[in-house]
């Protein structure tokens, strides 16, 4: 197990003749209880001193047999599974096994027509759950570097949207609100009030984190040239979402394949740039989030302004619901990036086969590559800047 | 010592979420130091009389500290729980430990899986005594909606460990795991505290329509 190499990583002085020092490889387990890994993850990392030179992810901890379930179970009942599988944004779940069925029926000549209006409900209440899901992001990873304010402040502001989440649907964190064909209800008048009343209040509370956190010169120190991805690297590895964007490139499937009626709305898809450091590095995915939020907020906005007149929040769907055999593929915009989900059916109430394309699972695996030649703290940064799920990823 | 009569069904904490905090001091149970009073006897300003034991269990149960072990879902809960509106501080259950060995208490906040089993097993070994173990949510009281066909599920974290209190719920709110810390500080006191009814709650069940 332990191999004696010379030291590459430590700088010598200039002048100085490099003098090879010779140090223990150390096998290290960093979890699968361990406070910045965001859950059950387990690294399994080999350090030389406090350098870093080998990651590998070790997953499972958390699998429950989502995919399997799905087998056994109606198109309806799975929708409750998929609350489960990013449990912070349970809300975008939905919608995406939703869009997921209804698109499947398209395709294999089922006409599915969804109300208008439930368009709209489900563009504010999935937008609005895009932000609690990172403020949670925003929250954790300022634990993870060691600022312990901004948790609480994040949280004020979470526990207004899951407020309104309350009053819409009932629930707090698991919600099964969407169903296929539309929403499972309209949204009350009381909660319609609390949406409003969050816009003119968030853009303000936007502020306060910026000048709490983000150029918050210890916060900077610690994340900036850290964790460097170049995009190149991040398509190789399958990554989406704010860890693809935080390294410059513009892809959101709300603008690049637009579902339900995202190109109705005027919103920008903000990227990273490398403002205190280089591009791609744990800074810029950490204010890709922030940025989103507020991207988010203006959706929020639009759609709220232009929501038609109350109306049917259900396609009508039958209630048994049968998809004629075949498969389909769809894919949407979840907070943590790219979700699909692949349905095969053979003519029954149940699917034959569901897979599940996580974006947390992608995102995680490029730990491997980026890990290497970190310290070990900064590892805590960059798995805090990936904003990982592991429901999502073990399912 | 006799419970107040109920009247019709007993109230669930988690009837109306936003009023605990104006609710607060009514919720919080301050017969604590009531009990330490009637065997603290003052002798002077200076000297109380009690037995050892009393004061004890009267720190351990001002003084949990929870290990941060989040599993899944219900742990997003947890750390509701222990944020800005419900604040675990007021129970003195706030400091959050890393390591088990600083630990008093295990909330186990989720799915348990066979693979996740052995090592809650290891980690409550590496628990210093008196320890104490909340189950959070139905995954980790019985395998909850995991339970036909999660193949990998185990049901119920009390084949592992012995749990002392279970909070069930999917996932339980913050209020109902503030319960659950109250009725184990009930266990650690070796008795069950007064539970004073907020006013609020009779308002509230006659706005309920029927």
């Amino acid at each position: 197990m332990t191999d004696v190499r010379p030291h590459q990583d430590i700088a010598t002085p200039a002048g100085d003749i490099a003098k090879p020092i010779k140090s223990e490889l150390l096998h290290i387990n960093m979890g699968p209880q361990h406070p910045s890994t965001h859950g059950v993850l387990r690294l399994f990392i080999t350090t030389d001193g406090e350098m870093v030179t080998k990651v590998v992810p070790y997953l499972g901890y958390l699998h429950r047999c989502a995919e399997k379930i799905a087998e056994g179970n109606t198109y309806h009942q799975y929708i409750i599974y998929t609350d489960r599988m990013d449990y912070l944004a349970a809300m975008n779940c939905n919608w995406t096994y939703c869009l997921a069925v209804e698109n499947t029926l398209r395709s294999l000549g089922v006409e599915v027509e969804i109300p208008e209006y439930a368009e709209y409900v489900r563009v504010i209440i999935g937008e609005l759950n895009r932000i609690a899901s990172h403020l949670i992001a925003f929250g954790t990873y300022g634990l993870d570097i060691g600022a312990m304010t901004p948790f609480f402040h994040a949280l004020r502001e979470r526990e207004a949207i899951l407020n309104i989440f309350e009053k819409v649907c009932g629930a707090r964190l698991m919600y099964s609100y969407y169903d296929v064909g539309g929403v499972k209800w309209d949204i009350p008048d009381d909660a319609m009030d609390e949406i409003k009343l969050f816009i003119d209040l968030f853009p303000a509370k936007l502020d306060e984190y910026n000048e709490l956190l983000t150029g918050n010169k210890i916060f900077v120190e610690r994340t900036a040239n850290v964790g460097v991805l170049d995009a190149a690297t991040c398509i190789d590895y399958g990554c989406t979402g704010p860890v693809l964007r935080g390294s410059g490139v513009k892809h959101d499937l709300r603008k690049d394949d637009p579902y339900s009626i995202y190109d109705r709305f005027d919103f920008d898809i903000p990227v990273g740039t490398g403002t205190v450091g280089t591009v791609g590095d744990c800074w810029d995915r950490y204010h890709v989030r922030m940025l989103e939020m507020y991207e988010s907020w203006r959706i929020i906005q639009q759609a709220v302004d232009r929501i038609p007149p109350r109306g049917e929040v259900m396609a009508k769907m039958p209630k048994n619901l049968k998809v004629p055999p075949g498969q389909g593929y769809y894919r949407a915009e979840n907070p943590k990036g790219e979700m699909g989900f692949y349905i095969i059916s053979d003519g029954g109430t149940v699917p034959f086969r569901c897979k599940t394309r996580s974006p947390a699972f992608h995102n995680l695996h490029i730990i491997e590559h980026v890990g290497k030649g970190q310290m070990i703290s900064d590892l805590c940064a960059t798995i805090g800047s990936l904003d990982l799920v592991l429901g999502e990823i073990d399912r | 010592m006799s419970e107040p009569k109920q009247t019709g069904p007993e109230v669930a904490f988690n009837v109306v979420g936003d009023q605990i905090a104006d609710d607060r001091e009514q919720m919080l149970d301050f017969r604590i130091d009531e009990d330490l009073a009637k065997v603290a006897t003052p002798r002077s300003d200076h000297v109380i009389v009690a037995r050892v034991e009393d004061l004890f269990r009267w720190a351990q149960l001002s003084s949990i500290w929870p290990m941060t072990f989040g599993l899944a879902c219900c742990a997003i809960e947890m750390m509701s729980a222990a944020g800005t509106r419900y604040d675990m501080d007021r129970f003195g259950a706030g400091a959050m430990r890393g390591t088990p060995r600083q630990a008093d208490l295990m909330i186990v906040s989720g799915t348990v899986t066979a693979k996740m089993a052995t090592r809650i097993k290891r980690l409550y070994d590496q628990m210093p005594d008196p320890k104490w173990v909340i189950a959070m949510g139905s995954c980790a009281i019985g395998g909850g909606p995991y339970f036909k066909y999660g193949y990998h599920v185990v049901k119920g974290v009390d084949m592992m460990v012995p749990v002392d209190v279970y909070v069930p719920g999917c996932p339980p709110r913050p209020e109902v795991l503030l319960d659950g810390l109250m009725r184990l500080q009930d266990k650690i006191r070796g008795k069950r505290g007064k539970w004073r009814k907020p006013k609020w709650v009779d308002e509230y069940i006659n706005t309920i329509p029927r």
